[in-house]
């Protein structure tokens, strides 16, 4: 059971960014805490597909090794970054564009102002 | 977004164009070692950046004109969609070009081997494709960002920061 | 303040569930469904003449899912375009 570490510190992560997203009123770090979040799951998509004692699946790179990991969940971790890297970009921009039209970062203010 | 000392604008200066080289090194050799379009799209983008934060953004806007990253982004996109098209007597995104002895058409020796630059069909024109749009999309993202945060008015709000913190 | 204890609690006590639910189902170290990735690995250099098997996989054997990456790309770039088009601009 101590073997599967890495599961239990995905896990801890990913409850870290969401106590950032639930608990905080400056907007920015809510978008911190959804970033962290993100990092979590492509952190769980790559602990999947370990082999004990697995090289780079890279055959300039692996030597003589005959084991290599699983390359599927690592190519799927690659689109996900970007589109993580995405939408955090576009929720940045939608941070700045209500600054500018309530002029206050704080949730709980921008929930009682009406434009 | 004020200009920074003299040694932050010299380095920037002398180091700015090797992060050019080094991401299109990283583009190119796709296939060959880990990286390929998009890791390597994000390393070129670095270019805006480090011009943005060493000279401030008034004059940069003077240097770069956005039509350029534009063009580059809607390049990179057609050509990956050629690419796909380019095998299409058997399937969409079918590897056409692999082990033919043309552009890209080398073969390579089963095992380790120490890597042929001149093989793998259209994975390696799809490489190219891929970092071209991921580099103009990068550069148009922090250009217009920090131009929008440039033109919006300061107001002297003294000692009364409405609710920035908690 | 109470519910910041009792959330920290909880945390604990649902990653300590996730922990063994996800050792006893899928061990770390020991992929339980690797038919596919052991034909990639064996045929990528025969078929494709290729030596990064990740990159074959991302643009040759999945290149679909690229594609909807690019457009979602293209999209976002137009989108944030389209929200700081304001009065000073021609």
């Amino acid at each position: 059971m101590i073997a599967s570490f890495p599961y239990l510190i995905v896990g801890l992560l990913f409850l870290f960014g969401l106590y950032a997203v639930v608990f905080e009123r400056n907007l920015i770090k809510i978008a911190i805490g959804i970033s962290v979040i993100e990092a979590a799951t492509n952190m769980f998509l790559i602990v999947l597909g370990y082999r004990t004692g697995g090289r780079i699946p890279v055959f300039t790179l692996a030597g003589e090794s005959k084991v290599l990991v699983l390359p599927t969940p690592q190519a799927l971790t690659l689109t996900a970054i970007v589109i993580g890297m995405a939408t955090t970009a576009l929720m940045l921009s939608l941070i700045m564009v209500l600054y500018r039209h309530y002029g206050t970062l704080d949730v709980r203010e921008i929930r009682r102002l009406r434009g | 977004m004020r200009p920074l000392s003299v040694i932050v604008r010299t380095v920037c200066n002398v180091f700015a164009w090797f992060m050019v080289v080094y991401g299109t090194y990283i583009i190119v050799h796709g296939h060959l070692s880990p990286g390929g379009g998009f890791q390597g799209g994000a390393v070129v983008a670095t270019f805006i950046a480090f011009l943005l934060v060493a000279h401030g953004g008034g004059k940069v806007f003077g240097w770069v004109r956005k039509g350029v990253y534009t063009a580059l982004e809607q390049t990179g996109l057609l050509l990956f969609i050629g690419a796909g098209f380019l095998g299409i007597g058997t399937t969409f995104f079918y590897n056409v070009l692999a082990k033919r002895g043309g552009l890209f058409g080398a073969t390579v020796p089963l095992g380790p081997n120490a890597g042929v630059l001149n093989s793998s069909g259209t994975i390696a024109l799809a490489n190219i494709a891929v970092g071209l749009e991921v580099v103009g999309g990068l550069s148009l993202i922090l250009l217009y960002m920090s131009k929008a945060s440039l033109s919006s008015p300061k107001e002297e709000t003294q000692g009364k920061e409405a609710g920035h913190d908690r | 303040m109470r519910y910041r204890i009792v959330f920290l609690v909880a945390v604990l006590v649902v990653s300590g569930v996730l922990w063994g639910a996800m050792d006893a189902v899928h061990p770390f170290g020991e992929p339980s469904a690797p038919l596919m990735d052991d034909y990639f690995l064996s045929s990528a250099q025969s078929e494709r003449a290729v030596n990064n098997v990740v990159t074959a996989i991302v643009f040759d054997y999945r290149g679909f899912d690229t594609l909807g990456e690019a457009a979602v790309l293209f999209t976002a770039v137009c989108s944030i375009a389209v929200l700081f088009r304001g009065k000073g601009e021609h």
